[in-house]
């Protein structure tokens, strides 16, 4: 009789068995995100370096060197990777959008969740929930036609460089940029604001100080997916940069990205090349930038707490 | 001193906003204005001509709704499993924080790379095809860290009390999460799955390798998902949308490119209009009947 | 929730054994990959086909030359197309495969309006494309800098032009662009601009401009009075079955030749008094 209770207590229910089942649940889906990842990593990583282990490139020359041409080889018979353009290229463009589109982004945010009534709220975040899902080859249309003759018009040069990249690329990043920082902002608890108005400060003291503080975090988070999505953005950039694989002297000059190179080289290469390893180098170091990019920003953010 | 400064301030955030809806408000003016002279019904019930004028987008409509459900299926549980785990039940390690920045660094992959790499694996290696299911898994992979990022962030958002109160109930933290928290995290989860999905229908890069650009002619009165010639079938290829304007724009010889890339792009505009006011209200109708609250 | 989650995953893996369990039925599934400049003709012909070939299965895809021709060396498909010699693709195995040329086409210069230009020698253009001249007035145009746009690297048109007009020489390292569509819109939108296009991409809305005289048009092509000009080619494997076989003859046949390929701004092979080889030299064809 006793040891049925103490069986019956000991036992497992069928609630502990259900928590067992679930956080495996979900721990195999975690871990499945997590595998993909790495497979994709393995594969770009084994097919970048192949550029340098089996057709025996230069690591130095390809980060120090600007003439891309994987096919012909220089006198020491290397083949002739230099991605020191493109590599500026992608960052000048990725940093000079989102220097852009930080302020405006938050600027808007701020105003949905703080000032705005929830009527003109809802229908911004429509709005801008619309223009994530237009086609980056539209936005490349209409900075082929209205981006790059403004730039020529007023700034002079042919309108085909890092600014007109960057321009295409604030307006693509402003809507994913802007809806993450209006969710980080709500998430902020609303005793929060309510404690720092009782106090007395000022409804911009309270934004500035309370509420983007604690929302630090997520409005980074914001950044790093906008700077991400213009990172690994290629269709749009490749139409308005110019796409010459020349080093960028000023941002009206044409340059190209990493994306924009890659994108149009790999439907003419043939896979297991010079040319196509040189191609899968080029997705690598856009794997790493990227790497390189989320780390900082975590670092930053965690200084800040 | 603080006041006019607070003035200031909040002015320039109100001009900051109004130079973005202005922005935003030419942008779609723009899309809408060259493309709706274009749609009519007779564009969007026809199929696509390859070269000769009067061709319309009814199949690469269907490919695109086909394609987004098929990605949603594979896409939404992993990532709900992800969040969940990422909101609730993951320890505040290194390890974590490597899972985490594993996700985000698979939303920064330019979309040509992951296109390429499922069209290796599974167009080539597993002979899938061009196919809307390799489609599907390449969506898949720039779909799952935006969802589970912004399943994570609305299931976070629920304040701890739900969770401990359900605990203090008796409730496994399991039960607790699906029963309450999930339902009052719904309207957020729903908003990530339009964002998603928005991306889903403009997304052009990675599908070219994958779902392939060529619209074969679907018979819509034939169901049977293993058949050829279906609209279900999910091994037939399929042109969606957005790689039907990024072909016409870049390689098309029609004399009406232009008109059919306007058009197709004001459509493409309006469908995702009614698919977020539809999330939307089903997202509240949902969350209503889930919480029994009005 | 949780049955939300079950339901999901039985229907993804559901949906992925139906995938896998194609059923196997007589049709004859050819797949063709390649050139994205050859894709809306081979499609074309690809649907005609089918209305009375429902026993083939057609599917075209683009994706480029070079996806086209490693595709096809690898069996992955059973057509490349291609518009350069598969002996000029590095990494290919041009004896491993049989060549189909089915179309000629025509390449030509195309300048901004604002150039202001109607005839260069080759001389000329081979000197605008090495960087020799930096203004339109060097060549008897108006005072507009030149903004040279290539196609991107190892892509067939660039490959093709440059064989007929570089003489071997290196183009100057300036603005590329991939597609023949964005181009288009460029050299119109950009003024001093200059690229060249296939003559299916000509409309009337780019100029192209006159060689040492000569116009580009189909008939100057035929006897290579215009000397730039490529072959389309669709590449098989050596032992291809009977349905591709057919869908070759069929491509060759009086009905595309003469109809299809000239209405999208082709030559038809069976029309050329010259053929060129791989190395770029032209011969009378003897008939």
């Amino acid at each position: 009789m006793k040891d049925e209770i103490q069986a019956r207590i000991l036992k497992k229910s069928k609630e502990s068995y259900q928590e067992v089942w679930g956080k495996s649940l979900v721990i195999f889906c975690t871990l499945l995100i997590c595998m993909l990842v790495i497979s994709i990593f393995v594969f770009i990583t084994s097919k970048g370096l192949a550029t340098f282990f089996e057709n025996h490139a230069s690591l130095k020359n390809f980060f120090t060197q600007s003439t891309w041409n994987p096919n012909m080889s220089d006198k020491n018979g290397k083949p002739l990777v230099g991605a020191l353009p493109m590599i500026l290229g992608s960052f000048g463009v990725t940093l000079l959008a989102a220097l852009i589109v930080t302020p405006f982004a938050i600027g808007t945010a701020l105003f949905m969740t703080e000032l705005s009534s929830k009527k003109v709220r809802n229908f911004l975040q429509m709005v801008i929930e619309l223009l994530v899902g237009i086609p980056s080859v539209v936005y490349g249309f209409i900075g082929l036609n209205v981006v790059v003759p403004f730039i020529r018009n007023h700034f002079g040069g042919s309108g085909y460089g890092i600014l007109a990249g960057a321009t295409v690329l604030f307006v693509m990043t402003l809507p994913t940029v802007t809806s993450l920082t209006v969710d980080a902002l709500k998430a902020v608890p609303k005793h929060y604001r309510q404690a720092s108005l009782a106090l007395g400060a000022t409804q911009w003291q309270t934004m500035y100080h309370v509420t983007l503080r604690s929302a630090s975090s997520g409005i980074y988070t914001a950044i790093i997916f906008g700077m991400a999505r213009a990172f690994g953005e290629a269709l749009a950039v490749q139409m308005v940069i110019g796409n010459a694989s020349l080093l960028p002297t000023s941002l009206l000059t044409p340059a190209s990205t990493l994306t924009s190179v890659l994108t149009m080289g790999i439907g003419n290469t043939v896979m297991g090349t010079v040319g196509n390893n040189a191609l899968w180098s080029l997705a690598l170091v856009l794997l790493l930038m990227s790497l390189f990019f989320n780390v900082c920003v975590r670092m930053i953010g965690r200084k800040d707490k | 001193m603080n006041k006019l400064f607070n003035q200031i301030a909040i002015n320039i955030i109100r001009l900051i906003a109004f130079l973005v809806v202005i922005l935003l408000a030419l942008l779609i003016g723009k899309i809408l204005g060259d493309g709706l002279p274009h749609v009519s019904f007779k564009f969007l019930l026809t199929p696509a001509k390859a070269f000769e004028a009067g061709g319309g987008i009814s199949i690469q409509l269907f490919n695109s709704f086909y394609l987004l459900v098929l990605t949603l299926l594979i896409s939404f549980p992993i990532s709900l499993g992800a969040g969940i785990y990422l909101a609730k039940y993951a320890p505040k390690n290194k390890l974590t924080e490597i899972i985490r920045l594993t996700i985000e660094i698979l939303s920064s992959l330019p979309s040509v790379v992951v296109g390429l790499f499922v069209f290796l694996v599974f167009v080539v290696e597993m002979k899938l095809g061009f196919s809307i299911i390799a489609g599907a898994v390449a969506l898949t992979f720039f779909n799952l860290p935006l969802l589970t990022r912004n399943i994570e962030e609305a299931i976070a958002s629920v304040p701890d009390l739900q969770l401990e109160a359900g605990l203090a109930l008796g409730l496994s933290k399991w039960r607790t999460i699906t029963k309450i928290i999930l339902p009052e995290s719904l309207p957020g989860i729903i908003t990530g799955i339009v964002l998603s999905a928005g991306r889903v229908f403009g997304e052009a890069a990675a599908l070219i390798y994958t779902a392939g650009q060529s619209a074969p002619a679907v018979d819509f009165s034939n169901w049977n998902i293993f058949d050829e010639a279906s609209p279900l079938n999910v091994l037939r290829p399929a042109e969606t949308l957005a790689v039907h304007i990024w072909k016409i724009n870049s390689e098309g010889i029609m004399a009406d490119a232009n008109q059919i890339s306007a058009g197709s792009s004001a459509v493409l505009i309006i469908v995702i209009l009614i698919f977020n006011l539809g999330a939307h209200y089903l997202g509240n109708l949902i969350h209503a009947k889930l919480t029994s609250s009005r | 929730m949780k049955r939300l989650i079950k339901l999901g995953l039985l229907l993804t893996s559901s949906l992925i054994i139906a995938g896998c369990s194609r059923s196997q039925s007589e049709t004859k599934d050819i797949t063709i990959v390649g050139s994205t400049a050859m894709q809306p003709m081979i499609e074309m012909a690809a649907e005609e086909y089918q209305q009375t070939q429902t026993k083939t299965q057609l599917t075209v895809q683009g994706g480029g030359s070079g996806t086209g021709l490693s595709q096809v060396q690898s069996g992955a498909v059973t057509i490349g197309n291609s518009d350069i010699f598969a002996k000029q693709q590095p990494g290919i195995k041009a004896d491993k495969l049989i060549d189909h040329q089915v179309a000629v086409v025509g390449i030509a210069p195309v300048i901004n309006k604002e150039a202001g230009i109607k005839n260069l020698t080759l001389k000329q253009l081979q000197g605008v494309f090495t960087g020799k001249y930096k203004n339109w007035k060097q060549v008897g145009g108006k005072d507009v800098p030149i903004i040279v746009i290539n196609r991107a690297q190892g892509s067939g048109t660039r490959f093709s032009f440059e064989a007929d007009v570089l003489d071997g020489k290196d183009a100057i390292n300036a603005q590329e662009q991939e597609s023949s569509g964005t181009v288009q819109k460029m050299v119109q939108a950009t003024p001093g601009s200059i690229s060249y296009l296939s003559f299916s991409y000509l409309n009337k809305d780019t100029v192209p401009v006159m060689i040492d005289g000569v116009k580009p048009t189909p008939k100057n092509v035929v006897d290579n009075k215009w000397k730039i000009w490529a072959y389309q080619h669709m590449y098989t494997k050596k032992n291809s079955d009977q349905a591709t076989k057919d869908f070759i003859k069929y491509m060759n046949s009086e009905k595309i030749q003469k109809h299809l390929i000239e209405k999208l701004g082709y030559i038809s092979i069976e029309k050329m008094q010259v053929q060129k080889d791989a190395d770029g030299n032209v011969e009378m064809i003897k008939r």
